[in-house]
């Protein structure tokens, strides 16, 4: 008849069962999965191996001629500086209890995304050249030799893990695969094997103090322009303080919420929330422009990067004397924050324990570190009643709410944000108990995987999240997806456009913005994001 | 007893036998998961093929309209136009219903008063199999346009409001570029 | 990776036949019967110590716990103090109930709610026999390690009697029915239900890993070996217990032989199938310090899960912290600060 083949086969092209073992199926790289190269100015802005333009497609990687010692002695190096990765690379028993938990997984169908078989794509190499049973019994012991085709598919699978940590909940172990991505990601830029999502925001930190390489001046017109929408909406000027030495508080934020959308809103909402404590209590804070970013793709690159840029939070503290710092909202961030920070650039013992002066509590949970979130902040003053707050003007909104994945499972922050969020807003349902807190998915896009070229990759990694949110939008009619993360603010939107239209993503703190009642306000009739608030649709119009 | 009373009868076969032909599309170990019965926030992909199927066999019988034969098929569609398939292969599984029909229906389709009604049934197959193109087009169309949207409806857009586009451009390369 | 099972299959069966034969014959008995298991006892220690040294000489450089609950915050908001511990004994108690009930893995198995046509159900995982499974498999092995301790002590020191004594719980009365029912079984010695809990259990996660197309995907030679090897151990054991009746008496005297160091050969009468026990016993000990049967002790040494969560309260160390390059204040002010100067933002040095 024709050449085409027969229904059945048609169906089964390219995706029969494999019947090779995994180590024996390469990994094709395909596009929509995978994030661009980085750029070697980036690369070189920073001072990282291998410089060099190159392209994952190319079966030429420019990699140096001896990037097998380097990668087996970047290996036995971290081996010996990082316990977790030992015992991770050593005790997974395959009991496959973390396989059906990975969202990129779930919404791939990719098998070399469970997270034990994408541990095992390091694993076989650790196997083949540090332990005795690999070395005797090679593959039968799960080991194989480091050759390019093997390098390539872990480059490909450590750039499908957005170390998001919900494996590592399930592990009767703990084995944490963000852990191994991210020491396999150092290894990957030992050979200048970075993505460019990743590279350049971190060159752009380096040099301007955020990602997106917002220079001083710009960031300052940026929040010029904020304060002339808040004066618009409210009629009251909430200008902020940039650099002041001598502040009580430090205020850091990712530079998402200073430079994109919808996360800008949620800056005007700090902005609101300053404002009213420093009219009615005094409060002093400064922004920076040199600690202009809260985020850290460092995280997502190796440990000394994430060092590198983080060190700008203590030593700005350090030069404008502050006696605490605040954090505004952002996922990693706090994951730094929380678990690395001090560590690498502490001890912060110029700062003192923070205090929130306008309830009195003390932060003891934060009495090291110094730094505070700005959920427990705002928590802490509606619980002590020191805010006034009119939710109602949130009541065109159904939310809900996504924890995102490092506060929830790097952090443990769930029950704060909850509690603001049903203090502005009236309507709050959550989403089912298996897709929230600790349990939660992730947006599909985190550890530097918001680019736009992988936009599938994103999509089917969101699948799990988006189909809860789904959920709660057709039972309860939800419309709004509150976040307390600058990557969820960039990326769940897309999300939503893609699996569930009709609903919105918002920053927590642009709901609290809505919702306090400025001292000396004028009647509000739009909302921050400069829309009718509800029962106002006619003024606003005039 | 007409076609739609016989293929009332055997839906729970051939509707069983088709979810399993497009999860058979996922590799084997991933197959077997998302036949599972896990709940559908475990296993959304699975949960959302087995139930469009079952819903689009039904409108299929029904003979209900367009538009709502597209509400059923989207969210099938919308899963496989993100995962790794050819578009053909995204949208295979309508046509293939024809045969998984035939098949089930091998001794009643010798009759031939079900033969025309058998051969209506199998336009409207064809037809839903181009509303899947439509569904999948606008899927990636979709993609596509927040693609291209990113910056602009992001960053660009956020700079816009502000009045800096001309400045940034000034100071050099685009936002989001490296800036030294 | 379908060769994987079967080459362990056969190498455990290759295992079985040499110690078989090497039993049966008269010159090798003092090499299977003393040499391999001083071998393998020798051999396990110096790999377990060499594998645990190994990890803790690695520094523990940052605090990575996993956080599965609520922090500690203001004192209003309840924290988990299991799942998010800031205290030593809140860890101790995370750890202790991950390593004797499984915890982790038992969340595998909540239980869900399935809303069907006919209104809402209440589903188990599959996975729940996962957790089941493991559980069974790892006490009734803990179990049945320490019931075997009798043959190590003279006297029998009387914590194993209190096991075996309820290990063999189940023995009057299934002796008792035997007696109803007037078989010629009378003579059965007592059941231990730990042995057979430990066969049921080997032979599920062995089915489980053929079975389940997603973990046999993941499976290697390495996964399946120990299991047939125990599964061999298990029906050798219980062979010799229920059916071949082996002289006890004379195996307690090779033994305590063997712990007293005279070198004392199993009873000549003692029968392949325990040299068979003995020489799998070995393989097992001797693997298990080169395999991932080390997930015993690795599992205290988890930073994931045994350390507090209260990392901004506490400073953790880092013994190897150096520093880093980074852009200083003074470098980032002099590259912008005209800009600075010129939007009003207070700079350091004004020229």
């Amino acid at each position: 008849m024709s050449d085409l083949p027969d229904a059945d086969e048609f169906i089964k092209i390219d995706h029969s069962t494999p019947s090779t073992g995994w180590m024996d199926t390469p990994a094709k790289i395909r596009p929509g999965m995978y994030c661009y190269a980085s750029n070697y100015r980036s690369v070189e802005a920073l001072g990282l191996p291998n410089a060099r333009r190159w392209n994952p497609l190319d079966d030429d990687w420019q990699i140096p001629d001896n990037w097998q010692q380097i990668f087996l002695e970047g290996l036995q190096e971290r081996l010996d500086k990082f316990r977790s990765l030992k015992i991770f690379m050593d005790i997974c028993v395959r009991c496959g209890a973390c396989a059906d938990k990975c969202h990129y997984f779930i919404g791939t169908g990719d098998p070399k995304n469970m997270p034990v078989l994408r541990a095992e794509l390091l694993r076989s190499v650790y196997r083949n050249d540090f332990t005795t049973a690999g070395k005797i019994f090679g593959k039968l012991a799960g080991a194989r030799p480091l050759t390019l085709e093997v390098l390539k598919e872990i480059w490909y699978y450590l750039f499908q893990c957005s170390m998001c940590r919900r494996c590592s909940v399930f592990c009767p172990y703990g084995i944490d695969t963000a852990e191994i991505t991210l020491l396999g990601r150092e290894l990957m830029n030992l050979l200048g094997l970075n993505i460019d999502w990743i590279a350049t925001p971190i060159a752009n930190c380096y040099q301007t103090g955020n990602h997106l390489g917002i220079q001083p001046h710009a960031f300052k017109d940026m929040l010029d322009f904020f304060v002339e929408d808040i004066e618009e909406i409210t009629g009251v000027n909430c200008e902020p303080q940039y650099n002041k030495k001598g502040a009580d508080i430090l205020f850091l934020t990712p530079s998402g919420d200073v430079f994109a959308d919808p996360g800008t809103y949620t800056a005007m909402g700090y902005l609101i929330l300053f404002q009213f404590l420093k009219e009615k209590y005094g409060l002093d804070v400064t922004w920076s422009t040199y600690a202009s970013e809260g985020g850290n793709f460092g995280f997502f690159t190796s440990h000394e990067v994430m060092k590198r840029l983080n060190a700008k939070m203590y030593a700005e503290a350090k030069r404008l004397g502050v006696k605490w710092i605040l954090g505004g909202e952002c996922g990693h961030m706090w994951r730094v924050i929380h678990q690395y920070m001090d560590t690498m650039n502490g001890p912060a013992d110029f700062m003192e324990v923070p205090v929130n002066p306008v309830t009195g509590t003390v932060f003891e949970n934060a009495s090291s570190t110094k730094l505070v979130h700005i959920a427990e902040f705002t928590a802490d003053l509606i619980k002590n009643n020191k805010l006034d707050l009119d939710p109602s003007r949130n009541d065109n909104l159904s939310v809900t709410f996504h924890d995102s994945c490092n506060p929830s499972r790097g952090m443990g922050m769930l029950d704060e944000p909850r509690y603001v969020i049903q203090n502005v807003c009236n309507n709050f349902y959550d989403m089912p108990p298996s897709t929230i807190r600790e349990n939660t998915f992730c947006c599909g896009s985190g550890a530097g995987l918001n680019a736009g070229e992988d936009m599938e990759l994103r999509m089917a990694g969101g699948l799990p999240r988006a189909n809860a949110v789904k959920h709660v939008h057709e039972k309860h009619g939800v419309n709004m997806l509150a976040c307390i993360c600058a990557v969820d603010r960039a990326a769940l939107p897309d999300l939503m456009d893609y699996w569930v239209p009709g609903v919105d993503v918002i920053g927590l703190h642009e709901l609290v913005g809505n919702a306090i009642v400025l001292p000396g306000e004028q009647e509000r009739t739009m909302d921050l994001r400069m829309e009718p608030l509800p029962g106002m649709e006619d003024e606003a119009d005039e | 007893m007409g076609l739609k009373a016989i293929l009332q009868q055997k839906k729970k076969a051939i509707v069983k036998d088709w979810i399993d032909l497009v999860i058979d599309t996922y590799p084997g170990d991933s197959s077997k998961f998302m036949k599972s019965k896990g709940d559908r926030f475990a296993n959304p992909v699975g949960s959302t093929i087995s139930q469009g199927l079952d819903a689009l066999f039904d409108g299929l019988l029904n003979g209900d309209s367009r538009e709502k034969m597209m509400d059923m098929l989207d969210p099938v569609v919308r899963i496989r136009a993100v995962q790794d398939f050819a578009p053909s292969q995204a949208v295979f599984f309508i046509i293939y219903l024809k045969k998984l029909i035939r098949e089930k229906l091998k001794k009643e389709t010798k009759k031939d008063k079900i033969a025309d009604e058998l051969a209506e049934l199998e336009f409207k197959i064809d037809e839903l199999s181009l509303l899947g193109f439509d569904v999948y087009m606008g899927c990636k169309e979709t993609l596509f346009s927040i693609k291209a949207n990113q910056e602009k409806t992001k960053i660009y857009k956020a700079f816009k409001r502000a009045g800096l586009v001309t400045e940034v451009e000034e100071i050099g390369p685009e936002p989001g570029e490296l800036n030294i | 990776m379908n060769s994987s099972y079967i080459f362990s299959l056969i190498l455990v069966i290759i295992l079985c036949v040499v110690a078989y034969m090497g039993g049966n014959a008269e010159g090798l008995r003092l090499v299977f019967g003393v040499m391999i298991p001083y071998l393998a006892v020798f051999l396990f220690v110096l790999g377990f110590l060499r594998k645990v040294l190994g990890w803790a000489k690695s520094p523990v450089p940052f605090s990575i716990a996993s956080t599965c609950g609520q922090q500690k915050s203001m004192p209003w908001v309840e924290q988990n103090k299991l799942d998010n511990p800031s205290t030593t004994f809140g860890v101790i108690i995370r750890m202790f109930l991950e390593i004797v009930c499984f915890r982790s893995l038992f969340r595998n198995t909540r239980m869900r709610f399935h809303k069907s046509t006919d209104g809402v159900k209440i589903a188990y995982d599959w996975e729940i026999f996962l957790w089941a499974g493991a559980l069974a498999f790892h006490y009734a092995f803990l179990v049945v390690l320490l019931r075997h301790l009798r043959f190590f002590f003279q006297p029998v020191p009387w914590c194993i009697q209190v096991i075996e004594f309820f290990d063999g719980f189940f023995k009057m009365e299934f002796v008792g029915e035997v007696i109803d029912i007037g078989t010629l079984q009378i003579g059965l010695p007592g059941v231990f239900v730990s042995g057979l809990i430990l066969l049921a259990a080997v032979i599920f996660l062995c089915l489980r890993r053929l079975m389940s197309p997603k973990v046999r995907y993941i499976s290697l030679a390495s996964d399946y070996f120990p299991l047939f090897v125990i599964l061999g151990i298990a029906v050798t054991g219980i062979v010799m217990r229920y059916f071949a009746k082996i002289d006890i008496v004379g195996v307690k005297a090779y033994t305590m032989g063997l712990v007293m160091f005279k070198g004392t050969l199993p009873p000549e009468n003692v029968g392949g199938i325990f040299y068979i026990h003995l020489f799998l016993v070995c393989v097992l000990l001797a693997c298990f310090p080169f395999s991932k049967l080390m997930h015993m002790g690795g599992i205290f040494l988890s930073p994931t899960r045994n350390m507090t969560g209260n990392t901004r309260e506490v400073r953790h160390v880092n013994p190897w912290n150096y520093p880093v390059k980074t852009h200083t204040y003074e470098e980032y002010e002099d590259d912008y600060r005209d800009k600075m100067i010129g939007v009003g933002l207070p700079v350091d040095k004004k020229e």
